[in-house]
């Protein structure tokens, strides 16, 4: 049967294909692959998303405390920075590849890899909002006899909040993309798709996958813009 | 422990130094990627930057690009050219996709800077008689000089670390010992590849704080 054959070639996974669809054609866009193919898309996309959420939110519990510790002390500011600063140069595919002997290839290592990254944004947002809380509000709170748990976690933390939204917004777009890169080690979510039909030339599921990625951002940025407003309400108010 | 001690012996073996696969090479070849891109990049960005900084227009456009270049992933970028007929191109499709991702820091740090210089020493220069053109060249483009050498850095280092990238879709440069270190499934060769490139990375990020260490005062942007 050579023209099955022949349509096999050009979509892998496709048998009964008649040859003239556009997976048989190798379109840009092609509606069948999102038709025979959809469940691989979800599989990738829920990756992706896991992938992501999972750094993003260590990234989160690892940076407030720095931040609050290079805050209270001073000294401790410029170790701190620099350290994240140094993480942040080593470039993705390196970071993956360091991380290698210590994780194996897994998940876990993308995560780790993307947790490093997004400590240098999250730090420097978190500790440009500790630092930018006024003096007096800080004294008023003191006066009125809070001690120095109280007064971070009710009024320096909030505070703090929208420099930390904006640092998250940064965080999470920037993970959304370096996850592809984890496709090196076949951990990449919507990466292993772009990096699998790179190999087969299969247009349609680079384009897709590359699509969705950028969608993925977009939407993440624009939930956290959300939530960030939903939870700093009096910012709003005195804006109007 | 095992691992840093078989990967420094892989570097230490002269062989995985010398011919078309071998670090010198690679070093080259990244080098070279690196500094097209960059050169090709800034002259993209910087005149466009400039422009709009001195007319103080297009300012929502600069910063706007810049957020947007951060979703956009450069591996399914390099991907999606490759698969274009640029892809014939041998490393076309890793140099647009580079300096795609190397013209928003660029453009957004050289219009900051331009829109930052004193409005005061503008007018002092228009009240000399200065033309647009002088007052761009003479006066706002020098002050705004360490914000836009800031983005030039970022963008350098930046460069570096990506142009790894191009290794995964066959291209050449010091990503390649890793990629190639996958497929030997050699953790030692893998390991070695991406000490390389970090080193490399904070070479250059090492060299641009010391030209600023070195630069005139003026242009350092505290004197």
């Amino acid at each position: 049967m050579p023209p099955a054959h022949q349509a096999t070639l050009a979509t892998p996974a496709v048998d009964a294909a008649p040859p003239d669809d556009c997976l048989a054609r190798n379109d840009w866009i092609c509606g069948a692959y999102l038709d025979t193919r959809r469940h691989i898309l979800v599989d990738a996309v829920v990756q992706h998303l896991q992938i992501t959420a999972i750094a993003v939110a260590i990234a989160l519990v690892i940076a407030v405390p720095l931040a609050v510790v290079a805050r209270r002390w001073g000294w401790a500011a410029g170790p701190v920075l620099a350290l994240t600063t140094v993480l942040y140069t080593i470039p993705s595919l390196a970071m993956f590849s360091l991380l290698l002997p210590a994780y194996g290839l897994s998940a876990t290592l993308v995560v780790a890899g993307l947790v490093l990254y997004s400590l240098t944004l999250l730090v420097r947002n978190i500790l440009a909002g500790l630092r930018a809380v006024p003096e007096e509000t800080r004294q008023a709170a003191r006066g009125m006899g809070y001690g120095p748990i109280r007064l971070l976690l009710t009024v320096e933390l909030p505070l703090a909040l929208p420099a930390a939204m904006a640092g998250l917004r940064i965080a999470t777009v920037s993970a959304v993309s370096l996850v592809t890169v984890g496709a090196i080690v076949g951990y990449g979510g919507l990466g292993n798709l772009i990096y699998s039909g790179m190999n087969t030339y299969f247009k349609a599921q680079v384009l897709t996958a590359s699509a969705l990625c950028v969608v993925i951002a977009v939407v993440a940025d624009v939930l956290l813009l959300g939530v960030g407003r939903l939870l700093t309400p009096w910012t709003r108010a005195s804006r109007s | 422990m095992k691992t840093i001690a078989d990967a420094w012996d892989w570097l230490a073996d002269a062989s995985h130094w010398a011919g078309d696969d071998g670090i010198w090479h690679r070093l080259a070849q990244h080098l070279v990627l690196t500094v097209v891109c960059l050169v090709v990049s800034c002259l993209i960005a910087l005149p466009i930057a400039l422009v709009l900084g001195h007319l103080g227009k297009g300012g929502a456009l600069a910063v706007n690009i810049s957020n947007v270049g951060r979703a956009v992933p450069t591996f399914a970028v390099l991907v999606l050219l490759l698969l274009t007929p640029l892809g014939q191109y041998g490393e076309g499709p890793t140099v647009v996709a580079l300096v795609l991702f190397a013209v928003p820091p660029l453009l957004t740090n050289a219009y900051v800077g331009m829109r930052g210089v004193d409005r005061g020493v503008v007018q002092a220069a228009r009240g000399m008689g200065m033309t647009g053109k002088q007052m761009l060249l003479r006066v706002e483009a020098p002050l705004a000089l360490p914000m836009i050498m800031n983005g030039v850095r970022i963008a350098a280092v930046q460069l570096v670390a990506t142009a790894t990238i191009a290794a995964l879709a066959g291209g050449g440069g010091l990503g390649r010992i890793i990629t190639a270190g996958f497929n030997l499934a050699s953790t030692p060769q893998v390991v070695a590849g991406a000490f390389l490139v970090a080193v490399f990375a904070l070479l250059v990020e090492g060299l641009f704080e010391i030209a600023e260490r070195f630069a005139p005062s003026w242009a350092r942007g505290s004197g």
